[in-house]
């Protein structure tokens, strides 16, 4: 009878033990979910909140300012005329509404040639004097000055930079984020190039992927897939600077040949190595869907006199379409993002893309190259911050739309 | 046993509260500055130092937040990063440690073995399309450039091109190793590179800065001399008040042993 009672209460204390176990084990995974959908959210925030800041900021740093001479009837300058007047590109005041005479641009290292040393100060202490002088006296003036040298009763006029909206940002073609004095923030070539890119690599990527697929699911001998399987996914595992470098080395000089091009860095090249790269995620995903296909389908198939290939195109490959499709844009998902073989072989020139025989340049690749150096804070690093929004977008957009078709597909079925 | 693991890990505790010392910035100072921490840590064994890159501006940031001693820079410091400086409250000094000359490189077989500073700007500036209005062949120039986060892009700009901006159609590579690379495969290539990558799959050119009356070539004797007109200083960046724990390595780095080590990693010493 004891023995009895006394099994009992360990038995009962085990299952006190085992439940509070299960309830700790379910605490911690809680926990860990939670702790991981907090740091999701707040990396988008971290994002948006500093890529936001771009928008309503000036062109130029706020430690300069441009100045005129006073007699001058021009109020204010775009972004794109103020680079293209220092690149003297616009040499006259009447290209841009102005009188007819040629623009004297002034940096504040001109200043010596203007006034003498003496007058400058042994401890630079008459600058902001001298500049007073300097752009009164000239009428045609256009003067570039750092803002806390400018004198209290300044005679000249202080020209307003334009600020970065929206429209300007999207919607710009020149992507000149370090020019001086006004930087140039126009990312609609960074986009394109990112899109034709990407695109390009999944026509290639796609029909050769699910050929694969289906060669392995369905006709390859049990040997060979089991040799191929583990190849394929060894594709995925090799780093892509690897690709990278593999592509500049031998597919650049190649494509530079075959089409008889003066330089072989275009978005071709930088196509085929993301079409390299999302063939394993292409191949392993569709492969799956397509094993998933009931045996008792295929068989019916056969039976009713099909041959294999007909039942492959009629059968398997509707039955697994979703599989597909997600496989398909997983794959495009890779390609928007992936960085560093596409900042190696596609050249980078912040151009309108026209054709994929020319250079691009892509919003990862543009990032991960101009971060490094951009102050932190500044104008640039904003602007780097609101490509990362854009790229994030873009690829939330890809995401939600592989949901909704496999959802709709599964709806279909049942 | 126990009783020399605690010996090290105080020599470790003990080097870094007296020496140790981080050095940032500059990619194309990080193998200069790697070499002279090596010979100066194996020449004063309880000195620690740490050298890390991701660019000029990185390290002046870095200085100007407190997290790095030294600060490598292949420009000087601009004129809103003096004032952040300043705002910062941070008195800081500047020591130039080398010079760096960089080549204009083409492909091997290009015909043209000399430009003027004013050609140059034109081909950077994209007004100048066709090797033959140099003097080529009759071949599309390609043009390669690093980042614009690099310092040598800054340089370049400012010194050869008088601070007009690049074409938007120049090719910007992540590194000068993959300009090299691209300048010898592509014919009609032309790109910048600094001396110390200069190889024999590529040609450098001989340039002008006085309008085509003397072109020099680059090498050791005509940057050394400045007669060769792209030349560079490469500078450290320290705090005032870091000076006393800096002070050893940067005397160790202009010394003539560390002067030495300068040449042997291709940047030109400082006389």
């Amino acid at each position: 009878m004891q023995k009895l009672f006394l099994q009992k209460s360990i038995c009962n204390r085990v299952k006190f033990f085992r439940k509070l176990l299960e309830r700790l084990i379910e605490g911690l995974l809680m926990l860990s979910g939670g702790l991981t959908s907090l740091i999701v959210v707040l990396i988008v925030v971290f994002l948006f909140r500093e890529g936001l800041g771009i928008f309503g900021s000036p062109s130029m740093e706020t430690s300069s300012v441009l100045v005129v001479n006073k007699s001058n009837p021009i109020k204010s300058l775009t972004a794109a005329q103020i680079k293209n007047i220092f690149d003297q590109n616009i040499t006259h005041w009447n290209e841009i509404g102005g009188k007819k005479d040629t623009i004297i641009l002034f940096r504040i290292d001109d200043l010596t040639n203007y006034v003498s040393e003496e007058e400058v100060g042994a401890n630079l202490e008459n600058v902001p004097a001298c500049l007073n002088k300097v752009v009164d006296s000239i009428p045609n003036i256009l003067a570039f000055l750092p803002a806390n040298k400018i004198p209290k009763n300044f005679k000249g006029v202080i020209v307003p930079s334009e600020k970065i909206s929206p429209g300007t940002f999207l919607g710009g073609k020149e992507w000149f984020p370090t020019a001086e004095p006004a930087a140039q923030m126009g990312v609609l070539p960074l986009i394109l190039g990112t899109l034709l890119v990407s695109f390009v690599a999944i026509l290639i990527a796609l029909p050769l992927g699910l050929s694969t697929a289906i060669y392995m699911g369905e006709i390859a001998p049990d040997g060979i897939r089991r040799i191929m399987k583990p190849v394929i996914e060894l594709l995925a595992g090799i780093p892509s600077v690897v690709y990278g470098f593999f592509g500049l080395v031998v597919i650049v000089p190649l494509i530079k040949n075959a089409f008889g091009l003066d330089v072989g860095e275009t978005a071709l090249s930088g196509s085929i190595i993301l079409a390299i790269m999302a063939l394993p995620t292409i191949i392993t995903i569709s492969e799956d869907a397509m094993r998933n296909t009931p045996r008792a389908m295929k068989e019916a198939s056969l039976a009713l006199g099909a041959t294999k290939w007909q039942t492959i195109y009629k059968v398997v490959i509707p039955y697994s379409a979703s599989g597909i499709t997600a496989a398909a844009i997983l794959g495009i998902g890779r390609a928007v993002g992936e960085t560093m073989a596409v900042l190696m072989v596609t050249g980078n020139a912040s151009v309108m893309p026209h054709s994929i025989l020319q250079p691009v340049r892509t919003i990862p690749a543009t990032i991960a190259a101009e971060l490094g150096e951009a102050p932190q804070g500044g104008l640039h690093y904003q602007a780097l911050f609101a490509l990362g929004c854009i790229l994030f977008l873009i690829t939330l957009i890809i995401n939600l739309s592989v949901e909704s078709i496999s959802k709709r597909k599964k709806g279909e079925r049942h | 046993m126990k009783k020399q693991i605690s010996i090290f890990l105080s020599i470790c505790l003990l080097a870094g509260t007296v020496y140790a010392q981080k050095i940032k910035g500059s990619d194309t100072m990080l193998p200069l500055s790697q070499k002279e921490a090596e010979s100066f840590m194996k020449k004063t064994p309880t000195a620690k130092l740490t050298v890390t890159g991701g660019g000029s501006g990185v390290g002046v940031a870095a200085l100007i937040d407190g997290s790095t001693d030294i600060c490598m820079s292949s420009r000087a410091m601009k004129m809103d990063e003096k004032l952040k400086m300043q705002d910062a409250g941070r008195a800081f000094k500047e020591v130039i440690v080398a010079y760096d000359a960089l080549s204009v490189i083409v492909n091997p077989g290009n015909t043209v073995t000399q430009l003027t500073r004013e050609q140059l700007e034109g081909i950077f500036t994209g007004k100048i399309k066709n090797w033959k209005e140099v003097g080529g062949a009759d071949l599309a120039i390609v043009v390669y450039s690093r980042e614009s986060s690099s310092g040598t892009y800054e340089f370049f700009k400012d010194h050869v091109m008088l601070k007009k901006n690049y074409a938007a159609t120049v090719l910007s590579m992540a590194s000068t190793g993959a300009i090299v690379q691209s300048v010898s495969q592509t014919k009609g290539a032309i790109g910048y590179v600094g001396m110390a990558y200069e190889n024999n799959t590529v040609k450098a050119l001989k340039v002008s800065f006085d309008k085509g009356k003397t072109f020099v070539a680059p090498s050791m004797e005509t940057a050394k001399n400045k007669t060769y007109p792209i030349t560079r200083p490469l500078y450290y960046y320290y705090l005032n008040s870091s000076e006393k724990l800096v002070k050893p390595y940067i005397d160790y780095v202009l010394s003539p042993e560390g002067q030495a080590v300068v040449k042997q990693t291709g940047y030109v010493p400082l006389n």
